[in-house]
């Protein structure tokens, strides 16, 4: 299946990703190039079939803990791993004009 | 022989008896890799430090009796994938350099407390993304057989500083197969356990519904071990299950008299190397001598694992990878507006496959091709879950070769992601279905290079596998022509 450079385009806006115009040709052919070759999934017959998303203990399930209050982690050991921080919050650059 | 080139086991073994303490097996370790990281980048940093002060604390607990089991004074070494508190992390990323987690992974704090000794954090495919360990930011790790070939990959740091006696067990994680196919292009032995059995919390995530921790080490018994020590229960990920955890190394030698085991037809068609097909089927003769009976079965729809596989993995790394965004941790590009600092902090810190998998998982989870993509490929997910199931009524266990070549050239498939995909055709359904699997060495081609044979299980049956594997295992452990015996 073919992707042209306007669907990367669109894509790498989805994804927040700032691609190079070299990147946009070389994405556009090899993810036509995947696409292609996982175009084989169409053909298999899936009429009935409940899809899987989880395959771990079925006979557990997925039980949820107790919500018991229980401490975080120290804030200034959290915001020392921060690109930018005022000692209370992260810093992120102007969202409203 | 040097007690630091035996496997896990002899290794625990002189610990136990004090033929060696936990101090001179760390300095034999450091020394090895010292000597020979140079030409094999297994290692990111080493955690000099933190393994001294534990190798001390070990030989003080053993010499007053009190030592925490098999593992204790063991050189051990991470993936850069699991966090360790006050280490740096990077999942082999330019987006995490310089991240240090404020908190140790579960399976972290599990080692540490058996005692093992921590000597560093080891190279991997960029997020686990790739089959090579070309994709790793900080350059790519070499075979130790041959320096001229990859080591496998995502986990091939984990691999290589095995086979190369850096250290005598390391832990990984496989998402598609990122344990089990390194292991073979090594020689060692790997292992992916049940979805579900080892704790992810404190592990980067790649794909969740697919990713899982496990051991390598030269020996079976090593890697019982090291999954006894990490196995079980942990109220952080919600994903783990509440079985309790075997004893997995007691009935290691019950042997495998009358255990039925699955010849999958499809595992050993087209693309298979006939050399690795030559090897596999001498493995699997060893264990019909030891009493396994051998049946041919059917897996119908293992063709359409690696398409299922490549919309599953990427959707779900297109939405793990989200939180790399430049505000809480992490590189962050500047820019005046926050969107345009997202797009350039993405852009600057991922590297080409990372990039092409959020690309692809994106667009199969985006408006239009929901369906066709990404519902689609869950549909046929359970068709390939339900093979195994079938086949399970009659088999015990799954035989097939690990990975369809030995190890190939560094560069060889960087340009061309469908073939490097292509190499996780053996390794991806136990993934997709949840199932553990071994890989275990079972000879070399005539380049003198290791093959790996795979052994897939019925989901928590860890112990009958690593039973399977111990009767599969080689007697003699090969040296790679740059250890020094």
């Amino acid at each position: 299946m073919a992707i042209d450079r306007a669907q990367v385009r669109h894509v790498a806006r989805l994804a927040r990703l700032a691609l190079s115009e070299d990147e946009e040709e070389r994405f556009a052919a090899q993810l036509g190039h995947v696409l292609e070759y996982v175009e084989r999934l169409q053909g298999v017959d899936v009429a009935g079939v409940e899809p899987l998303a989880f395959a771990g203990d079925a006979a557990a399930g997925l039980p949820l803990r107790e919500d018991t209050p229980r401490p975080s982690l120290p804030r200034d050991k959290v915001l020392a791993q921060a690109p930018e921080a005022d000692g209370q919050a992260f810093r992120v650059p102007r969202i409203i004009e | 022989m040097n007690a630091d080139l035996l496997p896990l086991s002899g290794v625990s073994d002189a610990l136990a008896s004090g033929a060696v303490s936990a101090e001179a097996l760390l300095d034999a370790s450091l020394a090895r890799i010292r000597a020979l990281d140079g030409s094999l980048h297994a290692f990111l940093r080493l955690t000099e430090g933190e393994a001294r002060a534990a190798a001390k604390a070990s030989a003080q607990r053993r010499a007053n009796g009190k030592g925490l089991g098999p593992l204790d004074g063991v050189p051990v070494a991470l993936k850069d994938i699991f966090c360790m508190e006050g280490v740096e992390t990077t999942a082999g990323s330019k987006i995490l350099r310089g991240y240090v987690p404020p908190y140790d992974a579960t399976v972290v704090r599990k080692l540490k407390q058996a005692g093992a000794v921590i000597v560093g954090k080891l190279n991997m495919d960029e997020f686990a993304m790739g089959s090579s360990t070309e994709n790793s930011a900080f350059g790519p790790t070499r075979n130790p057989w041959d320096l001229a070939r990859t080591p496998g990959g995502s986990s091939g740091g984990s691999a290589a500083a095995v086979a190369a006696r850096m250290v005598p067990g390391t832990l990984g994680t496989d998402t598609g197969g990122s344990i089990r196919q390194p292991a073979a292009l090594v020689g060692c032995v790997g292992m992916k356990p049940t979805y579900g059995r080892v704790s992810r919390f404190g592990v980067i995530a790649f794909a969740s519904s697919l990713d899982q921790v496990g051991p390598f080490a030269q020996d079976v018994k090593g890697v019982a071990w090291l999954l006894a020590a990490i196995a079980g229960h942990d109220p952080d990920d919600q994903t783990s299950s509440p079985r309790p955890v075997p004893d997995y190394a007691a009935r290691l030698d019950g042997g495998v008299r009358g255990l039925r085991i699955g010849v999958p037809r499809e595992y050993f068609g087209e693309g298979l190397a006939p050399e690795v097909e030559k090897a596999v089927r001498l493995g699997m003769e060893k264990l019909r001598g030891q009493g396994c009976e051998l049946r041919e079965i059917s897996l119908p729809n293992s063709p359409h694992a690696i398409a299922t596989y490549y919309l599953v993995a990427t959707a779900e790394a297109s939405s793990n990878l989200a939180r790399y965004d430049g505000v809480r941790y992490g590189h962050r590009a500047g820019a005046n507006q926050l969107l345009e600092m997202y797009e350039k902090t993405r852009a600057e810190g991922f590297g080409a496959e990372v990039k092409r998998r959020i690309m692809l998982g994106t667009y199969a989870l985006s408006a239009g091709y929901y369906d066709a993509y990404y519902l689609r490929a869950q549909k046929v997910r359970a068709l390939i879950r339900r093979d195994f199931d079938r086949a399970f009524s009659s088999v015990d266990a799954v035989v097939s070769p690990t990975s369809p070549t030995t190890a190939f050239k560094l560069g060889e498939k960087l340009d061309d992601p469908l073939a490097m995909y292509l190499n996780d055709v053996y390794t991806v359904p136990a993934n997709l279905a949840g199932l553990p699997g071994i890989s275990v060495p079972c000879g070399f081609d005539g380049r003198g290079l290791p093959i790996g044979l795979q052994l897939i299980g019925k989901p928590f049956d860890e112990e009958t596998l690593l039973r399977i594997a111990r009767a599969a295992e080689p007697d003699e452990h090969r040296l790679p022509p740059l250890v020094e015996g």
